[in-house]
């Protein structure tokens, strides 16, 4: 089988892995152990998967690894800092918006992108935000509640908020 | 009551790990050597298997193994995860000759790569005799209708002549009396379609040998126990050579309350001596796994004038695809727990479940109810409505209440004669008064359909009940044992399918022995260590499990008050616990710390504080729930929008009431789709036509409307603290409080589900033509 390697940066650490040119980046991740990569349909149509690159959400089961060659990716596993947690995943845990938690990594991500562009979105936003992360378990509201939440608790830094 | 952990909005116990994306769920391990595994399914909806050749599959370099139904034992069985003995016919086998439906298993394979598995199933060569196929349930039973299950060793099907795999008939007083007492009866037709789980994580197994040659199946399962019997029973092992570990599961919803992969992916790993994983992929999970039943329901039900219902007769023909997986007691339910929800005297259900060649319906949130109280509901205020009645005031003077005595149920258990149900708490006219407040019911419901313009408002109610477990079936056993620190370990049987069971569980462990959350530790679901529990469902987990961790912390508690009686010198009736500490209850007041307990038993008493229990219910407490739906119906596009749902649940206590609202806001987005959007549609050939989630629609952030949830707590005797259930019943009241706002708002009633925005459309112009548009605009 043809072979390639890749470089990329994962949560803050340069990796170099020897993929095939046809293996989608949520394969490559899982292989790797980022397990907080969900595959729940691999057709783009659920969020599972969602990971960021260059800070943007991404359906990696609808891109080959090859195309973020040199990028910086952000999965959930990179979030919080050793025991810390992100705000963000503070307020999924106190809002009751977990429940299998197999769609939070994507939702967590896609919420953080959206925060670090909006640090204070309307609950219009946050939904537009989470539009499209599936989830079958909570209706919702308690994800919707704990985005509003972080954003309210969340520091943001002054280049950023302005 | 007071309480100091139970009743808390605490945080999941498993959360931490589930945020910061620990490897936690069945697929997140990477095992050496270990093998994919895929199953050929059938293209055709009813075919017998002519010959089949492997050779050219197994010579594929890279593919371990190949099987045919020639290759493994043929044990009649269900895929069913039910106590033993399963009511559910045995009529599956692990491969057959034969197939039943598009997407039955014709083979399987393990190889060392996906793709590889792939290649390997496109090389089997199969001739098929392609066999006429049923797949219209009003057909199945006709007289030359191809007979799906005609081999000979299945076992406990009704009619296999005619495709019926189960029949029900039961009858409370006399119904035809009753309509002859009535004043007016009113009978009409509906029917619901075939609805999938859509839990995110799809199901998945991985299976290997372990150091002893014991078959490990560690699995996305709602039943481990029956899971370890079913596939034991299958594969013809011994129990004790067979472990099931369920690790966090992505959603179950009923449909993991299956044996769905496991037989497969074990007679794999058998097969290569390897590893073996099998996960579903969407499309798979869509037609290859399980669904509601879909159902025609006739109801007749007779009233008095004053609209007092005597008596309803409930017929009911549903399909259970190709195989009667859960067949009679889904069906069972949608008498038992719809029709006793009024106080008629007179009550009769009568119920056909057919095969046809389709996917395989199973166990889903509701089991049963949704479709029975879509009727029901539908025509209670189809009633109202014509007797000039508030659908409130209707309900408030027909609904089931605290003393009532539900005979049906003593006659419709799982599968055999059940027990009859005494309701000893209701909170269900509190939920209709609050559920009306929340939605503004006096006021909208006078004012709404006034409004102009092309988009019609209006407001719909419906009331609902369930279960708490089945009455004398379900059990389930609970271990503690208490650590140097003052710390327990919870073992318990019982799955957390992702609604929160390990959280709930330790906070009734935790508020019995008086200590804080953070000092139980939650094993749950392994068979090798955790001990019995039939399973997660039948909104069972909470009373049934609940009540085996409150018995087994008693008895623990009672261990740790005996030391702690020594060591302070009192007796044991003057201690109580609570903060992590036994202390007096009388003057001085003494104490010491559970750590303190923990390290004189252990290390000077030389006693291991433990104990274990067993526990199981003779009633089903039914939970209540009272919905109420705003809509808005666009007479030009047929879209109809629900606006507010307002649900209002009686749960008993609720032990985590964020849980437990998390719980009612899920099902009732469960409950829109199956109202507004979801159905696994079929072609004339059986093939599905919409396997994905751009073509079958669910719900998303920005499709929803604005929920209201509440909870009506009342304090169940049977329940652990309280307890009933909440996870099932709010599912149930979506369908028909918005086909009742609907009718409220346009004047037109659907009767058939999903209402779509053509189906919507289709309505209004056969019931209101006027609304039609011009010919001559339509064809200019
Ligand atoms: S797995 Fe990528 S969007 Fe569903
Ligand atoms: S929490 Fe289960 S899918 Fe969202």
């Amino acid at each position: 089988m043809k072979t390639m390697s890749l470089c990329v940066t994962v949560n803050g650490e340069s990796k170099q892995w020897t993929i095939a040119p046809g293996d989608l980046l949520l394969d490559v991740l899982r292989r790797e152990g980022y397990f907080g990569v969900k595959r729940g349909c691999e057709k783009g149509e659920c969020g599972a998967c969602t990971v960021l690159v260059h800070g943007k959400p991404v359906n990696s089961c609808l891109i080959f690894a090859a195309q973020v060659e040199g990028g910086e990716i952000l999965t959930i596993e990179g979030l919080a800092q050793g025991d810390t947690l992100d705000p963000l995943q503070e307020a999924f845990l106190d809002h009751g918006a977990v429940q299998c938690g197999f769609c939070t990594p994507g939702m967590i991500l896609a919420a953080k992108a959206l925060l670090d562009r909006q640090p204070h979105p309307t609950e219009e936003q946050v939904r537009e935000a989470l539009a499209g992360n599936y989830c079958r378990c909570t209706g919702y509201r308690k994800p919707v509640e704990a985005v509003l939440a972080a954003a309210a608790r969340r520091k943001v830094p002054t280049e950023v908020a302005r | 009551m007071n309480t100091t952990v139970v009743g808390k909005n605490l945080r999941k116990v498993d959360g931490f790990k589930l945020v910061t994306g620990g490897a936690a769920f069945t697929d997140d391990v990477l095992l050496p050597g270990m093998l994919y595994g895929k199953i050929l399914p059938s293209p055709y909806a009813h075919a017998r298997i002519k010959r089949i050749d492997t050779s050219k599959a197994k010579a594929l370099p890279g593919v371990h193994a190949v099987l045919t139904y020639k290759d493994v034992p043929r044990v009649p069985h269900t895929t069913a995860g039910q106590a033993w003995p399963e009511p559910s016919p045995y009529d599956t086998y692990l491969l057959d000759s034969k197939v039943r439906f598009v997407g039955d298993r014709v083979a399987a394979v393990a190889a060392e790569s996906r793709a590889l598995a792939e290649q390997a199933l496109r090389l089997i060569d199969v001739d098929y005799e392609v066999l006429p196929a049923v797949l219209d349930m009003e057909a199945a039973m006709d007289a030359g209708a191809p007979v799906i299950h005609d081999e000979p060793d299945s076992t406990k099907i009704f009619d296999r002549e005619h495709n019926i795999a189960a029949h029900i008939r039961r009858e409370i007083g006399n119904v035809d009396d009753g309509f002859r007492e009535a004043d007016f009866i009113f009978e009409r037709e509906y029917r619901t379609q075939r609805q999938q789980h859509c839990m995110l994580e799809p199901h998945v197994t991985i299976c290997w040998l372990d150091g002893d040659g014991r078959l490990m199946i560690r699995t996305s399962t709602q039943v481990p126990y029956h899971c370890r019997r079913q596939v034991a029973m299958i594969l013809q092992i011994p129990v004790s050579r067979v472990r099931v570990i369920k690790p966090r599961i992505g959603g179950g919803f009923g449909g993991k309350q299956e044996m769905l992969l496991e037989d497969i992916c074990s007679a794999l790993a058998l097969a290569t001596r390897r590893p073996v994983k099998i996960e579903y992929t969407r499309e798979e999970e869509f037609y290859m796994a399980r669904s509601r039943h879909p159902q025609i329901l006739r109801m007749k039900m007779g009233v008095k004038r004053d609209g007092t219902v005597v008596a309803s007769h409930l017929q009911v023909l549903a399909t259970t695809g190709a195989y009667g997986s859960h067949a009679s007691t889904v069906q069972g339910n949608t008498g038992s727990k719809v029709l006793p929800l009024y106080r008629a005297p007179h009550l009769r259900f009568e119920c056909d479940v057919v095969y046809t060649n389709t996917p395989v319906a199973g166990a889903f949130r509701g089991y049963g109810c949704p479709q029975g109280f879509f009727a029901q509901e539908s025509l209670a205020d189809e009633i109202a409505y014509k007797l000039g009645m508030d659908p409130v005031e209707f309900h408030r003077k027909n609904a089931i209440r605290l003393g009532d005595v539900d005979k049906l149920s003593a006659q419709l258990g799982e599968g055999k004669e059940g027990l009859p149900r005494v309701i000893r708490s209701c909170g269900l006219p509190e939920c209709v008064k609050r559920g009306a407040a929340a939605i503004d019911w006096d006021r909208k419901r006078q004012s709404l359909p006034a409004r102009a313009g092309f988009v019609k408002h209006g407001v719909g109610m419906s009331c609902t009940m369930q279960g708490s477990g089945i009455a004398g079936i379900d059990w389930a056993a609970s271990f503690l044992k208490m650590n140097e620190d003052g710390s327990f370990f919870l073992q318990v049987g019982a799955s957390d399918v992702g609604a929160g069971a390990d959280t709930v569980l330790a906070q009734i462990a935790a508020e019995t022995l008086g200590v804080s959350l953070g000092k139980i530790i939650v094993t749950s679901g392994d068979t090798d260590f955790t001990p019995f529990d039939t399973g997660a469902y039948a909104s069972s987990t909470t009373i049934i499990s609940g009540g085996a961790v409150k018995k087994a912390a008693e008895k623990v508690r009672a261990q740790v008050l005996g030391v702690a009686a020594k060591m302070l010198a009192v007796p044991v009736e003057n201690l109580a616990c609570a903060k992590d500490e036994v202390f007096t209850t009388t003057k001085p007041r003494k104490s010491v710390s559970m750590a303190e307990v923990a390290l004189q038993a252990l290390y000077q008493e030389k006693l291991q504080i433990m104990d274990g229990a067993s526990h199981y219910n003779t009633d089903s407490p039914p939970p209540f729930c009272a919905t109420f739906a705003e809509v808005a119906v666009d007479t030009q596009t047929g879209r109809v929008r629900v606006v507010h749902l307002a649900t209002a649940v009686d749960p008993g206590v609720a032990i985590n009431p964020m849980q437990a609202e998390g719980q009612v806001e899920g099902a009732v987005t469960q409950g829109l789709g199956f109202a507004l959007s979801e159905e696994l549609m079929l072609n004339h050939t059986g093939w599905p036509m919409n396997p994905n989630f751009l073509d079958y629609k669910i719900f998303s952030a920005k499709d929803m409307p604005k929920l209201t949830t509440i909870l009506v707590e009342t304090e169940e005797p049977l329940g652990p603290y309280g307890a009933k259930s909440v996870s099932e019943v709010p599912i149930n009241g979506v369908a028909p409080a918005i086909a009742n706002a609907i009718f409220h708002a346009v004047g037109v009633r659907i009767r058939k589900l999903p209402i779509r925005p053509e189906d919507m459309l289709r309505a209004l112009y056969e019931q209101q033509p006027e609304l039609k548009p011009e010919e001559a605009l339509v064809t200019q």
